[in-house]
């Protein structure tokens, strides 16, 4: 598949590095040669010099032949545009365009249509979208949601104080209470899929449990992990994360408080979000930060856009003792380091678009058959696919104890209709089934729910 | 510095050579030529044994690859590929001394043609078949032979190989994928190449000479199967070998736009248009300056145009001794011999395309000279030139002086005239193959010591392989741990 990425900055560069190790046929454009050079060195893409709205530069990356262009360029306006125009040369092309402002995101339905748009993506309100998710169920580091939001990967993190911390696999049952799965485990860096009944939880490890939705609150009360819902949110820095995630917060009733260091930005978010309580102050300053009752608030949020004071806000909130810190970075660095601190959950937008691009690009390439969406879960290391069982699946029907699965496969979970199962051996596929398999990366490929069985 | 993943690389391009070297067993057999087959089947059972050794040795190599790497990987392949390449001649005793068997397959690989050998005749089948191969793979590249037809896992990583061994000051892909973009090359490449073959054939060349000639012509490399070069062949079979010896030197990159139907684009490029000029110009002078010495005017411009076109495109075949010509045209020669092929062609020299930039850039800094507050431009058609190319091109021209300097210096310790080693040093440095005087199209190059044979093969690796990856083994810096 001929995929043009016009805009080679943070999010483009990541997308050419992922979807070319995935084998596509990448050209990336940008008006900058330097970072250009860096592309063409480091990932098998072409590179194509020039303004990517202009049509002579997209004809020289070949738009004629391709088959789907992401615009991801610093200018909405330009994406706008870039795909606009792209359509026109070649309208059997699918377009994705990033766009960001606020003003714009409210008609994006009719714009989609005018430009004749395949997608939109606006990372801002998708970090928003995330933190909000972690803040409604606070305990997990992340949460990725399969078969419509039935059933759910979390992220936990075992501490000195978990319950979970020495236990065996064997008695996770009797301490959980609730049918769920574990579906990796994350140690020094390594994933690894505990398969015996002696594997041992260890302090530091990060756990990833598949449970149906339904099952979460349970599993986080029987771990006494959090006892109460979060009421009040502390967020530092008013961009449009904050934004957009001040507003859903305070829809659903809960009572937030922005620190921002710029004037005219306090007054904008204060005419935006009449109920929101606005400080005019500096999030570094720790004593700003006690005197606004740091303390007393069940949740810290820090979305400034430099990743070191959030970093430090926000390893300042985890010592003050706050249940639920959460921290954004613009940069995605390197996860081992990251867990050394105490910096709560991280969100980076920058991972959440290119993740969700490149689960569009695979859904596009497999039409019949393949994966409906494709989640990297333990730093990439082991990947959660959902598939939807069709009339050409082999395996419908017979019990999973009569069939043998690949060695780097796991299958996390079945939901029928509105019910989701964790699978033991007398679990069948059924048609129309949601499955939910879990894959070391490895030797075998998976592409299709086929495969995943000898 | 990933020595491992540089061992499986190297591993990787051993066996290859080992594949390459099965043809020329079998012709040896055909032939039945005993001491060639031993040597092929000797040479072969050592390369595949390192090959497997190395590979052995390098299992589980980190795939971290710098230009650093990618640099040091393209010398030391080209290096080891010539260390065990040119056991067959050895081995065969067809060569007797070692340093001369590495000199002709250096000569080879590199497309050049300069030859150790007297009397081209008295060798067996096999070995003119490797030596005329060899010329065949080094023309467009092992390692770009690597990238097109083994699993090389996409990476950026072999954009430094494509460019120190992809010549040229701009060096990009056809294709976003590498292992397409070499494989659109080496596509290409065969198809013109069994074009040539046809042509040779039609002309009642035998078939093993057509191959081999064709070998030669696409390689731009110049190794002949008679002791006169193609003198004695019809002017029908010297007059397509022009033609084919004009078309390998063009960027082959213009090929592809031709295949994609993009006439007008090819029409226009600077660097097509120059390089056709240069030839046309140099023929009609040559054909003045020489118009005496033959008989018609038809042998006056086949000759011209034979030479003109083998020397421009470094290949180095000869139809009559333009050692002979009078001054003009053997400057002219000498000039052309500097100048060389097209960028992203098969051929050697500073490529047509480095003397457009410096010459733009020349007039340009004039221009600022005379006016110093004037905005001046380089443009490539009609793209402006990223002064970074600008520098690498300046820099280039550099070390392409001091280098020419250096071993004319080194060859001059052997007490030839200056004229024989000024010339032997350009047309091994440059790939072309014969010089002027002692090292002219009829002489050889077996008179000099073996350190000026060393470094001569230096030379020759050095230009075909852009000067730049041969520099760098001698920085300490690329040796440094950190």
């Amino acid at each position: 598949m001929n995929i043009i990425i016009a805009g080679d900055g943070k999010v483009g560069s990541a997308l050419a590095r992922q979807l070319s190790s995935e084998g596509y046929d990448i050209t990336v454009i940008d008006t900058n040669l330097r970072v250009l050079e860096d592309s063409s060195e480091r990932y098998d893409v072409f590179t194509v010099q020039g303004n990517c709205a202009s049509m002579d530069t997209l004809l020289e990356a070949g738009v004629r032949d391709a088959d789907l262009l992401i615009a991801a360029t610093n200018a909405d306006e330009v994406n706008l545009l870039c795909c606009a125009i792209a359509h026109g040369i070649n309208p059997k092309l699918h377009t994705i365009a990033r766009i960001r402002n606020p003003e714009y995101d409210e008609q994006i339905f009719q714009m989609r249509d005018i430009f004749g748009l395949s997608m939109s993506i606006n990372p801002e309100r998708r970090a928003a979208r995330e933190i909000e998710r972690l803040i409604k169920l606070p305990g997990f580091l992340r949460r990725e949601v399969f078969a419509k939001g039935r059933t759910e990967i979390v992220e936990l993190k075992i501490d000195k104080t978990s319950k979970l911390l020495n236990a065996k696999l064997m008695e996770l049952h009797a301490i959980i209470k609730c049918r769920v799965l574990i579906c990796a485990v994350l140690r020094d860096g390594k994933a690894m899929v505990p398969n015996s009944g002696l594997f041992t939880f260890q302090e530091g490890d990060r756990v990833f449990v598949t449970a149906p939705t339904k099952n979460l609150s349970l599993l986080l009360k029987n771990l006494n992990i959090i006892t109460r819902r979060v009421r009040s949110v502390l967020i530092c820095g008013a961009g449009n994360v904050c934004y957009y995630l001040a507003s859903s917060l305070l829809k659903s009733g809960m009572s937030v408080k922005i620190v921002e260091r710029s004037e005219a930005r306090c007054n904008e978010i204060k005419t935006l979000l009449p109920e929101a309580e606005v400080i005019l102050g500096d999030a570094a300053d720790p004593e700003l930060l006690e005197s606004e009752n740091l303390r007393n608030y069940d949740a810290l949020v820090t979305l400034t856009g430099e990743d070191e004071l959030n970093m430090i806000v926000s390893l300042y909130a985890e010592n003050a003792g706050l249940p639920l810190v959460i921290t954004k970075l613009g940069k995605a660095s390197n996860r081992n380091i990251l867990d050394t601190l105490n910096l709560g959950s991280v969100v980076c937008p920058k991972d959440l678009v290119v993740s969700n691009i490149v689960r569009y690009v695979r859904a596009m390439q497999n039409q019949t058959g393949a994966a409906v969406s494709v989640h990297s879960i333990a730093d990439g290391q082991v990947e959660a696919m959902e598939f939807v069982v069709d009339k050409n699946n082999k395996h419908c029907d017979i019990p999973l104890k009569n069939l043998k699965p690949k060695p780097n496969v796991l299958i996390a979970s079945i939901t029928h209709g509105a019910w989701t199962e964790i699978p033991n051996g007398d679990s069948m596929f059924h048609k129309g089934d949601s499955v939910v398999v879990v894959v070391t990366r490895g030797d075998t490929q998976v592409r299709q729910l086929n495969d995943i069985f000898e | 510095m990933n020595y491992k993943m540089m061992g499986r690389f190297i591993s990787q391009i051993l066996f290859i050579e080992a594949f390459f070297m099965i043809p020329a067993l079998c012709i040896s057999m055909g032939y039945g030529e005993g001491h060639a087959v031993r040597a092929f089947a000797i040479t072969i059972a050592i390369t595949a044994a390192i090959s497997v050794a190395l590979y052995l040795l390098c299992k589980g190599a980190p795939s971290a690859f710098q230009a650093r790497e990618g640099l040091v990987c393209v010398s030391v392949s080209w290096i080891v590929l010539s260390l065990l390449g040119c056991l067959p001649f050895y081995i065969s005793r067809e060569i007797p001394s070692y340093v001369d068997a590495f000199f002709e397959i250096v000569s080879g690989f590199t497309t050049t043609g300069a030859s150790i050998v007297p009397a081209v005749e008295e060798l067996s089948h096999g070995i003119l078949y490797w030596r005329s191969f060899s010329h065949w793979v080094g023309g467009m590249g092992v390692l770009v032979f690597l990238l097109a037809f083994t699993g090389q896992k996409g990476q950026g990583f072999t954009m430094h190989l494509l460019r120190a061994e992809s010549p040229g000051p701009n060096v990009g892909k056809l294709v976003p994928k590498m292992r397409k973009t070499a494989g659109i090359l080496y596509l290409l490449y065969i198809g013109l190449t069994v074009l040539d073959i046809i042509f040779l054939l039609l002309g009642d060349m035998p078939l093993f000479e057509a191959v081999c000639h064709a070998f030669g012509t696409a390689g731009t490399g110049g190794f002949g199967v008679k002791n006169d070069s193609l003198a004695s062949y019809s002017p029908y079979l010297q007059n397509v070998t022009t033609v084919f010896m004009i078309l390998f030197g063009v960027n082959f990159s213009c090929y592809y736009l031709l295949l994609l139907k993009q006439f007008k684009s090819v029409f226009k490029d600077e660097e097509l248009r120059t390089y056709f000029g240069i030839i046309f110009v140099s023929i009609v002078l040559i054909c003045l300056n020489i118009r005496h010495l033959y008989p018609t005017l038809e042998e006056t411009i086949r000759h011209a145009a034979f030479q003109v076109g083998s020397i421009i495109t470094t290949t180095g075949y000869a139809t009559t001794d333009f050692d002979l010509w009078p001054a003009f045209s053997k400057t002219l020669i000498l000039l052309l011999m500097v100048c060389g092929a097209s960028a992203g062609s098969t051929g050697g020299g500073i490529k047509v395309a480095r003397v457009l930039l410096i010459f733009k850039s020349l007039t340009r800094n004039i221009r600022q000279v005379i006016s110093p507050r004037k905005v001046e431009l380089v443009r490539n058609n009609g793209h402006v030139v990223d002064q970074k190319i600008l520098d690498n091109t300046n820099a280039y021209l550099a070390a392409y002086v001091i280098i020419i300097f250096s071993v004319f210096l080194i060859i001059s310790l052997d007490g030839f005239s200056i004229g024989t080693n000024f010339s032997a040093v350009l047309c091994t440095f440059n790939n072309i193959g014969p010089g002027f005087e002692a090292v002219g199209p009829t002489c050889n190059f077996s008179a000099y010591s073996p350190l000026s044979k060393l470094v001569l093969s230096w030379a020759m690796l050095a230009g075909r392989l852009e000067i730049f990856p041969m520099l760098v083994l001698f920085s300490h810096n690329t040796w440094k741990r950190r």
